[in-house]
């Protein structure tokens, strides 16, 4: 029996969540983040993971008289995203499952804990979850990464029916070596995968989002990431173009990992230097999560323009009667941080850190069999079904982004390819 | 009125086995049948057995079911395809002596003294309310009996095509049963409509030999029953011959004549067994296709040319088959056609094939949308155990995609139904590593041994092979060795300290028999056939024990089963539209329900909820 774990709370910057761990592993599991408190007990535990705190929680664990009817345990965290993260992607790490939506309700159904009573007023609940997950998939499938995901499911469609061909077709008109094409097919999908993984939103809660501030030279733009930051990590001065090159502070705003970008003054100048510091603020900007702009008059334009959801202030507000942002005074700051939380908030809640942590799974196991495949190709002469195994783990793993990929599909590219029938 | 136990309909590869294998179970048979001299007729290619579909008739012979005997009685030449391939993809083939092969059929159910052949047609089904009593015969005569199994391949609304000639018929020579067919016609099933082609016969006599390639068959010839070592009688070669552009622009410029590219027929033809018309249509840049010219007997002249199926008229087969090489004075003895036929959506039977509509009542073969004498073979035995089982009052014979390719064609027939004539390929096997040709004794036989239904002899058979299975295992498993003694037998692996039992080591690229006995001396104690199927076992065990638990989880859906009683409106929770779908759809288990689209987690959860409920109360 797997051990499975979830969020079994809604994710809120506000409060607790609260992890759900069950199985035959899930006091193992605990004991290898914090001492184990007594059973039904619960204790203030310091979760430490490779010598890394990662956040004092409330710990608790039951023996088999639990929700489940399983060994399980609770791990009340702070609510923030990047410690919830954090956590689920360790207990990935530990022999441990994420759950299926309903999975730990039907572990306590079949443990006799539930009655038909319980699992209907349970339904909407696990509906929902559903629902999350159905959507998050659209989702992946409809922006701009859906063309590439579908180009991933057309090349292991294509790489699997080529290896059941041989193994299912040998008597017949069928190539005898496709190891160069199933090999490049491969290649292509581990590559872009590799890709994803590196830039895929999960990254983003752990290594945090990135914010710009962006304002002409001498908006007051270090004052306020020394403001923010709480300490002079940016030198200010009265001379315009102060700042060259970007300054980044990694900050906890709302919850929310964030490194602060501190910018060159926007302006057009024919000091080398300075000019490749625009540039590059320009870039850095352009891919950062969130831009604020400083502005020194509300009808300033500057060199780049602000995109749906980036904060437009006036600067130096001390400097004119209380309107807008001062890093001098914290005017406005307050409300900064608060406009910064709300926003990350947005965009994270409508991925859903469980549903991320699934994807993260989801193509890391996919990963590691294309990989195996890979290997296993110089023995596609006498060992094909080898290879057939790891890419069907690879195809079942990538389900939630590809959608399904059945024997049927398989054997419509096999037929619609190669003239099969003698 | 006579009664039998289980009556069954049909006398091919469906009816013998179902008929074999229900009176293996002690009941008492009959199988009804419009010519008795027909039984076991081979009325396509004259070949079993290949990738899926030898593993079928392997785990039937695990059952100890007929077809395979037969196979290995009537084979004249043995090839085990994808020879040089892994194990869990070699899948044993034979042609077979058509004579041969149905005398064997014939000589198998005449022992049975509790099976009672029928020369008659049937023309009705004796019900009693939604139960099945009996069968009417055309004479007027009545038969009663407690289950019937309908085998009747294409005989329901069969129709030949050859050109644009077509006439009612089951296949050539004899008539279809249009009376049974009209009251199936009236108990409101759904069906469809398929369709499939044979080659023209050849006169072996009129084929130039000489000038052909031949395909002898294996060295070593691999058996399909377990219970057999060697052929029976003599082999023979097979030639290989191909088409070329003068016999594509025969077709081509004959199309609109076809009675598949004229229009006259409806049905879907299979994907993977495409008439040479589709060939040259659909592969049009290819200026050649492969046929294998097989002979259908060692006394028999007639060759099968496998790979040119067709409906053209049969002048055009004359002249596109004279214009391949080898074949240009060749003599047709009987001309290629098409035929349609009926079948019943499968997806109405549950998973012993029995009729949800109509107790009692069987379907297995072609009247299920299948094609393939093994196919048809397994689906018999599957209902043939099940109409037993009812009238001994045992529970049902199940067979899980876990344990079998059996277990995978009966949920994939009735939780999918067919689109085009379904045949087994080993891709269809999500376990494939573990359901291997070589292992299906080791899957079935001590179940069907449980069921009663093993001869004594095979039996103890299989008990001796499992004993010996068990102590070479654990005489390798016994034994841990170091990577330095590993690589000073010359089996190269990374010196990482850790060490291997003998059963991994054997399972390792570089080794080999003699390296393992070399190392285990005591496992050359055991008979060459246990070392190499201990050999194939260790084979796959690192991926099979990382299968375990899909297997487990799947098993544990199978196993929840939806009784066919089961009241799906009193579940509070699932929608209308899940509700109507799961009384129409009617899964059979937990497994099947979670395949239906739309279904959520949610209502599989109220299911399994509602099951633990309307099971108590029963209890």
């Amino acid at each position: 029996m797997d051990t499975i774990y979830a969020l079994a709370t809604a994710r809120g910057r506000a409060g607790v969540a609260v992890v759900r761990i069950s199985g035959p592993r899930a006091h193992d599991a605990v004991a290898q983040l914090c001492d184990l408190p007594p059973m039904r007990v619960a204790k203030l535990r310091r979760l430490v993971w490779q010598g890394d705190v990662l956040d004092e929680a409330l710990v608790l664990t039951f023996d088999y008289a639990s929700f489940t009817g399983e060994p399980s345990a609770e791990l009340h965290l702070h609510g923030s995203n990047a410690v919830v993260a954090r956590v689920l992607q360790i207990l990935s790490t530990l022999d441990l499952r994420m759950a299926e939506a309903g999975e730990f309700t039907r572990r306590a159904l079949e443990n006799g804990k539930l009655d038909l009573t319980q699992v209907e007023g349970l339904a909407d609940l696990i509906d929902a979850d559903t629902e999350a997950q159905r959507k998050q998939a659209v989702r992946v499938l409809s922006g701009a990464i859906g063309k590439k995901v579908e180009g991933w499911r057309q090349a292991l469609l294509r790489a699997a029916a080529l290896i059941e061909a041989t193994i299912d077709f040998a008597d017949e008109d069928v190539p005898v070596d496709v190891v160069p094409e199933v090999r490049e097919l491969i290649d292509v999908v581990l590559s872009d995968l590799h890709r994803e993984t590196v830039s895929a939103i999960s990254e983003r809660i752990r290594d945090g989002f990135e914010v710009a501030i962006l304002g002409a030279p001498n908006a007051g733009k270090s004052t306020l990431l020394n403001a923010l930051a709480g300490r002079d990590a940016a030198i200010i001065s009265d001379i315009a173009g102060t700042t060259r090159d970007i300054i980044e502070v990694r900050l906890d705003i709302a919850g929310f990992a964030v490194t602060l970008l501190d910018t060159a003054g926007l302006r057009e100048t024919d000091d080398v230097v300075e000019s490749m510091g625009v540039s590059r603020a320009i870039s850095r900007a352009a891919d950062a999560d969130l831009r604020i702009f400083l502005l020194q008059s509300a009808d300033e334009v500057l060199l780049t323009a602000p995109l749906p959801d980036d904060l437009v202030y006036l600067g130096k507000s001390d400097l004119r009667d209380g309107q807008g942002l001062s890093g001098k005074t914290g005017q406005g700051i307050d409300d900064l941080i608060e406009k910064i939380g709300q926003i990350l908030e947005r965009r994270t809640a409508s991925a859903g850190v469980l549903i991320r942590e699934r994807h993260r799974i989801a193509v890391q196991t996919g990963i590691s069999a294309l990989n195996a495949a890979k290997s296993a190709l110089p023995r596609a002469g006498d060992q094909p079904e080898l290879i057939a195994a790891e890419l069907r783990v690879a195809l079942n793993a990538l389900e939630a982004l590809l959608g399904r990929v059945d024997v049927e599909m398989l054997l419509g590219e096999i037929f619609s390819s190669f003239c099969i029938g003698k | 009125m006579k009664h039998f136990d289980v009556l069954v309909v049909g006398g091919g590869h469906a009816g013998a086995e179902a008929a074999a294998a229900a009176a293996r179970m002690g009941v008492s048979v009959a199988l009804v049948t419009l010519r008795a001299d027909a039984i076991g007729v081979m009325s396509c290619n004259p070949a079993i057995g290949g990738l899926g579909k030898g593993h079928l008739v392997r785990e039937i012979d695990a059952f100890d079911g007929i077809m395979g005997q037969a196979a290995d009685r009537a084979g004249i030449q043995f090839r085990l395809l994808n020879r040089r391939k892994g194990p869990a993809v070699q899948g044993p083939r034979t042609q077979a002596d058509r004579a041969l092969y149905r005398a064997a059929i014939q000589t198998a159910l005449n022992v049975i003294p509790n099976l009672t052949i029928v020369q008659a047609e049937v023309a009705g089904l004796i019900l009693n309310g939604t139960q099945v009593r009996g069968v009417t015969l055309s004479d007027g005569a009545e038969i009663g009996a407690g289950s019937v199994i309908l085998t009747t391949g294409t005989f329901l609304n069969g129709v030949i095509h050859v050109g644009d000639q077509s006439r009612p018929g089951g296949r050539v020579g004899d008539a279809p049963s249009q009376l049974l067919a009209a009251q199936l016609a009236d108990l409101d099933l759904q069906r469809g409509r398929l369709k499939t082609g044979t080659p023209p016969r050849l006169d072996g006599r009129s084929i130039r030999w000489d000038a052909l390639d031949s395909q002898p068959g294996d060295d070593v010839p691999v058996m399909f029953s377990f219970l057999n070592s060697a052929p029976f009688v003599r082999q023979i070669s097979c030639g290989i011959t191909q088409t070329n552009e003068r016999t594509h622009d025969i077709v081509r410029e004959n199309l609109g004549r076809s009675a598949m590219y004229g229009g006259h027929i409806s049905g879907v033809g299979p994907r993977y067994c495409p008439s040479i018309e589709d060939k040259v249509v659909r592969f049009a840049d290819k200026d050649h296709h492969q046929i294998f010219l097989e002979p259908e007997g060692l006394d028999d002249h007639t060759v099968y040319p496998n790979g040119i199926s067709t409906s053209l008229p049969a002048e055009v087969q004359e002249s596109y088959v004279r214009s391949i090489f080898g074949l240009e004075d060749v003599k047709i003895t009987q001309h290629g056609y098409a035929i349609e036929y009926d079948y019943f959506d499968p997806r109405g039977l549950d998973q012993t094939l029995q009729l949800r509509a109509l107790s009692g009542l069987f379907m297995a073969g072609q009247i299920n949308g299948t094609t393939g004498y093994e196919e048809a073979a397994a689906q018999g035995l599957v209902a043939g155990l099940n109409a037993a089982a009812a009238a001994l009052s045992r529970p049902p014979v199940l067979f899980s995609r876990t344990d079998s390719y059996i277990g995978v064609m009966v949920d994939d027939l009735t939780s999918y139904g067919v689109t085009e004539p379904y045949r087994m390929f080993t891709s269809r096997a999500e376990y494939r590593l573990t359901l291997r040709a070589d292992n299906a004794d080791q899957r079935l036989t001590d179940q069907a041994i449980a069921l009663d239904c093993v001869s004594d002899h095979r039996a103890g058979l299989h008990h001796a092979k499992m004993q010996a299975l068990a102590a070479a295992t654990q005489t390798l498993a016994n034994v841990s060795m170091t990577s330095k003694v590993l690589a000073d037998a010359g089996i190269m692996i990374s010196q990482d300290g850790n060490r291997k039992t003998g059963l991994e080591a054997l399972a390792l690229q570089d080794c080999n028999m003699d390296k393992i006995i070399a190392l285990v001396p005591d496992f050359a104690a055991f008979s060459p056939e246990i070392q190499d199927q201990v050999a194939k076992d260790s084979l796959y065990v690192q991926y099979i024990d990382r299968q375990q638990k899909d297997i487990a989880r799947l098993k544990n859906d199978e196993d929840q089963i939806i009784p066919a009683d089961f009241d799906f409106n009193a579940l509070s929770g699932l929608s209308n539209e899940l509700t109507l779908k799961l009384n129409r759809q009617r899964p059979a288990n937990i497994n099947q329900a979670s395949k239906l689209e739309g279904i959520t987690p949610a209502a599989l959860l109220l299911i399994m909820a509602g099951l633990r409920k309307q099971g108590k109360q029963r209890a």
